[in-house]
Formats: structure tokens, sequence, C-alpha cells
């Protein structure tokens, strides 16, 4: 990398560039929008320059949205709330069933093992509306529509075979002789699982975590069947931006800024973990 | 300290059977090694004592108590591994502390700083193996195995992994570290000359069956088998197939048309039909001399190995055998005829069906 010439550093400068601004422009772009009008955001031509207003994030958190046809009430703080209550539960609970089933996974041969790991995996492959009929009708029955529980149950579908598959890997990259030396020096087995294996595959268990988590956040299908408004995420809160007296731009953009923002402040802090533990897994031979 | 014993242990994996009959016994402060190639079963034998796999058949008994139904942080066991299998998240200090704190020993500090300086890993104590050598690696493998005074100590291999250096001084070491401890000692090798060194008998094992238990001494000079005989020995031992007649009270056969006379001391007499002769390379004599029993061969190629040379010789019939011995014994360079002479007591005959030696007694089993 050192050695390159002024050339091909010029090079490399002007393509991670094109390459950032084409990844960042409409983040960027969003995020210019949501401190502009509705008027500001439809003019043709755009501009660049533009006097920034506050309103639309006074209004998201507020809850009060003020339209041509009257005012609305909104209840995006709730649904961030929400979004951020329902995606936490899930990946904790999808790492309290999945971390265990993991290591199950990778450490035993058991009758049907394969065949119920690849059946967790195959949930992935279905299409969720495909699910969602059958699902709706349970739940009704059930009583677990528009519950907390209800929707936690059903984001382990996207949760727990990321999670187990993901850190199966992990787990198998791991002599089992470290276990067994451990447990000789005097260790059951839960403590060689508790002690070594979870702390060693914890690259792993915090990239499979947050990877769930991004996932769960961005569910919008789900919710959107089996909640109501009460218990909704901010995916299926910003349908709400489309009013009867149009669709409000800066708001929803103002409403994608903050949305994005815990994921995106997240990834950040777990960047140097997940980019590790992703790689880990799959290059270790 | 306990005695380790094993009756009649078997273990089988599908269809590959890892162990039949297995049985042995291993005194307190004694080195045993488990010898042989790999694929043998030395390490499934190790690994069921220490509690991984369970055994299809047979008992484990360590002090007179079978340990089989134990778990493995029960067994009193202390072992080594051929990996290492050091806790990577860990310090070297923590990784031989672990089994004193998990038994709530008490002084763990000082027993850590004395083993440590027992095996000169002092100054590394709070390393994480990461940052150890592959010397330190298995000093801290080796301390951390023999830290709890265990009744029994496995060491799978614990010398395949590091350099050819460091291997000739734990070779030396070892032996008398071991001893420390008193445990009964388990030593599983693939390398007959570390089994030599090291342990006080060899148990050779072959195909999951014990073939031969013996002092290291005995193993080489009379092995059970042909098996046994080609693995003990490099240059790997001569085998010429014969069909030795008794003459006059003496064994008789013919080597490449020479006729030779063999020892007959433990070979019973009378007419064999076909007999594996086995005779080391080092007891190999080549001359230019001709005379009784010296059989006419021609020096193919000659390979110096440090401080003696193999030579490689092709007799009339084709068969080649390998001489090694002292440069400067040899007067003869490649390609010239010279006669070949062995000793009547260093040749060995095997039974050419069962590849049993003859006259070797039957088979022992615990010893």
């Amino acid at each position: 990398m050192d050695h390159s010439s002024l050339a091909g550093r010029i090079f490399r400068g002007i393509a991670l560039s094109l390459v950032l601004v084409f990844f960042m422009f409409p983040i960027v772009w969003i995020l210019l929008m949501s401190f502009q009008t509705n008027e500001q955001i439809l003019r043709i031509p755009p501009r660049i320059l533009f006097e920034p207003t506050l309103a639309n994030y006074e209004a998201l958190i507020s809850g009060q949205l003020r339209t041509a046809a009257g005012n609305l009430q909104i209840e995006f703080m709730r649904n961030l709330m929400n979004s951020f209550v329902l995606s936490s539960a899930s990946v904790i609970l999808a790492l309290l069933l999945g971390v265990p089933a993991a290591y199950a996974f990778a450490r035993f041969k058991f009758k049907l093992g394969e065949t119920i790991a690849f059946t967790l995996l195959s949930f992935r492959f279905a299409p969720p509306l495909l699910v969602l009929l059958p699902l709706s009708l349970y739940y009704q029955q059930l009583g677990l529509n528009d519950t907390y529980f209800g929707i936690v149950w059903v984001y382990q579908l996207i949760a727990l075979p990321l999670i187990l598959w993901i850190v199966r890997g992990y787990f198998e990259d791991i002599s089992p002789d470290i276990e067994h030396a451990y447990r000789l020096a005097g260790h059951s087995w839960r403590e060689a699982f508790t002690r070594i294996a979870v702390p060693l595959a914890g690259p792993g268990i915090a990239a499979a975590g947050l990877l769930s988590f991004i996932f769960c956040w961005n569910n919008f299908v789900f919710a959107l069947i089996l909640a109501s408004a009460d218990k909704q995420p901010v995916t299926v809160g910003a349908l709400a931006f489309v009013t009867a007296s149009g669709i409000q731009y800066g708001q929803i953009a103002a409403a994608i800024v903050l949305s994005v923002t815990p994921t995106l402040l997240l990834a950040l802090y777990a960047q140097r973990y997940l980019v590790e533990g992703l790689s880990l897994g799959a290059v270790k031979g | 300290m306990a005695r380790l014993e094993l009756k009649s242990v078997g273990k089988s994996f599908g269809a590959v059977s890892c162990a039949r009959d297995v049985s042995l016994a291993v005194e307190p402060g004694e080195i045993v090694a488990v010898f042989g190639p790999s694929g043998s079963g030395k390490t499934v034998l190790l690994r069921m004592i220490a509690g991984m796999f369970e055994p299809d058949a047979g008992d484990i008994l360590v002090g007179g108590h079978s340990i089989v139904d134990a778990p493995p942080e029960q067994r009193g066991i202390g072992m080594a591994f051929q990996n290492f299998a050091l806790f990577p998240h860990m310090s070297a200090r923590d990784n031989i502390a672990s089994g004193l704190r998990a038994r709530g020993a008490g002084d763990i500090a000082a027993k850590v700083t004395q083993m440590s300086r027992l095996l000169k890993i002092e100054h590394v104590l709070g390393h994480r193996p990461r940052e150890l050598s592959n010397g330190q690696k298995q000093r801290t493998a080796l301390a951390r195995a023999l830290i709890g005074n265990p009744e029994v100590l496995l060491l799978d291999d614990p010398l395949r992994n590091v350099d050819a250096k460091l291997r000739y001084e734990m070779r030396l070491e070892l032996p008398s570290l071991l001893r420390r401890s008193s445990a009964a000692v388990l030593y599983v090798t693939q390398d007959y000359r570390e089994a030599m060194a090291i342990a006080d008998r060899i148990a050779v094992l072959i195909d999951g069956r014990l073939v031969q238990v013996a002092r290291p001494e005995e193993i080489y000079a009379r092995p059970a088998s042909v098996a046994v005989a080609r693995l003990f020995g490099d240059p790997s031992i001569n085998l010429s197939e014969v069909a030795p007649v008794a003459e006059q009270g003496r064994l008789i056969a013919a080597v490449a048309g020479t006729q030779i006379r063999l020892d007959a001391d433990d070979v019973p007499s009378g007419a064999r039909e076909r007999c594996w002769l086995g005779v080391r390379p080092d007891d190999v004599v080549v001359t230019r001399q001709d005379g009784e029993g010296a059989i006419p061969a021609r020096i193919v190629a000659i390979t110096p190995l440090h401080e003696r040379a193999v030579v490689l010789l092709r007799f009339a019939d084709g068969s080649e055998w390998l001489a090694a011995l002292a440069p400067e014994a040899l007067d003869a360079g490649a390609d010239e005829d010279v006669f070949v002479r062995f000793a009547p007591e260093a040749a060995l005959l095997f039974d050419h069906a069962t590849g049993d030696r003859i006259g070797a007694p039957p088979r022992r089993q615990a010893a």
C-alpha cells in the first residue's frame, strides 16, 4: 500500500470518493430534506442552500402533524420506542435460545441435527407474506395478536436462524480440546461453555446479535399485520406521513434520520467486531 | 499415588475399530509410551481415559476404582494436548492456575511460580498464548497438566509441534520432570526414538491392538512381529523371504543364494516353510573379504547421514538391503562389488503368514 506511485494514490482517492458519494448521497440528501419544509423540498430545481427549519423534528417529537387538512396526531416517538423494545427483546431472546443451540449443533452429532438446523435456516427462505396469513389466524386464536410478546416471538423467525448459523461457525472454529482441557482442570461442562466457548466466540456472537438487531429493526411486514397502532415500530409508523393532504416529505426525512440513528451508532460502535467477526468465521479454514 | 489400569478396553466408531481388547497397567511413577503409526488408536485410547469418549467394552481403573462413569473433571487426570489447547483469552499464569482455582487449592501463586521456574517460563507468565513461542506454549501446557499433582498424567504427543532442537532438549528434561510427579504417565508418540528416550516401557499399538508391551531395549532387540520390527529403527529393518532348514542342530537359510547360519537359540528346530528374515541395518557389515556367510552384493548408492552412512546394497537376485555404518568403516564406493555379513544372533525370524516373531513368547496381556 505504501509503495504505490503518486498516480496510483490519486486514482485510488478519486475511486474512493466516487464510491463514497454513491453510497452517502442518499443519506446526505435525506439529512438535508429533514431540515426543509415540504414546499422547499418540492421546489424545482432543488437547492443546496436553504433556510433550515426544525419544524419537522418539532412535529415528530410533539406528535402534532400540521397539514393543510388540519392537525393530525402521530405517534412517532412511541413507534421509535416500540422499535427499540421489540428489536432488543427479540435479539436478547434469540441470543438466549440461539447461542446454546448453536453450541449444541457445533459440538454434538445427534439424530436429525442437520435437519433441524437446516429447517431453522429455511425460515429465512420463505417469503414472509406466505407465512403471515396462517400466522395471523393462529395469533388470533392464541390471543397473541397485537401483543409485544407475539411480535417478539415472530421476530425470532428473523433473528434466531441468523444467530444460530453465524455463531455455530464460531463454535466449530474453537478446538474442542480447549474445552476438554478446561474440564480436566476441574470444571463442569456448564463452566466450560460459559467461560471458554462463549468468550472465545464473543466477536461472532456480537456480530450475529448486531446483524439480527438491524434485521429486526428494519422489519416491516410482520409488524404491519400483527400489531395495532400502539405497538407498531417506526417502519410501520412511517405510513402515517402519507396523509389526506399529501405526502409529508420533510417529516418522513426527519423520521428516517431519527430511526436510522440508533442502528447507525450501534453499527459504528461495533464495526470493529462486525468486520473482524464476520471475516474471521469465513476465512479461518 | 494410584495405578492406572485398562481392562480389555474396546471402542469403535461405526465400522472403524479404534481399540480392541486393550489391557495395560501403569504403575505410579512409571512412564509408559503408547507408540504406533498414525491412525492406530493412540489418541482415542488417551481420550477414553480422559473421559472424552466412553469405551464400548472393558473398564478403566485408577487406584482400583472404575472411572468410566465419572465426568472428566472428577477423574483426577492431567493432560497435555498435541495442539497445546491453551485457553487463548487467559494469560499463561491463569492457564496454569485454572486447575488449582477450580479445586479451591491454597497458595496458588507460589505453586504457579514454582512450577513455572521448573519449566523455565517464569518470564512469560503474564503473556497471552498467542504471544508465546511454540516451545513456551508447550511448556505452559505441561505446567498446566502437572500442577495439580494428578494421579494420572496423559501426554498426547506433546513434542509434535515444537522444533527439532527443543524436542531434543525436552526429551532430556521430560523423564526427570515426569518422575517428580510420581503420577502414572501415559505418553503417546509417533516417534520411536522419543518413546525409547522417555519411557520405562513401550506399548506398541497397531490397528487398535496392543501388539507388544516391553522395555525399549527389548522391543528393539526382540520385536514381537514384523510390523513392530518395521516401526522401530531408521533406516528400517531389512527383510528377506527365506526357507530355513535345520542342519546339525543349526538353522541354515539361503539369503540371495548364499547359505547363512542363523542363531538357533530361541528358534525352534525343524524346517520352516517360509519365514521373514530380519536384519537391522546397524547389524549389517560390508567388507571386501569373501568368507563363510558372506553374501555378494553391489553397492548401489551411499547416503551420508550425519554420523553414519546409509548404504543401499543389491544382491545377485535383485533384492535390496540397507546397511547403516560409520563412514570410516566403509572401504568401498558406489558401484563396487562387496560382501555382506551379519552376526547370527542379529538375525530375527518372523512367521511369514502371521508376522509374529518365531521364538517370541506368547503375546502378553496386562504386563
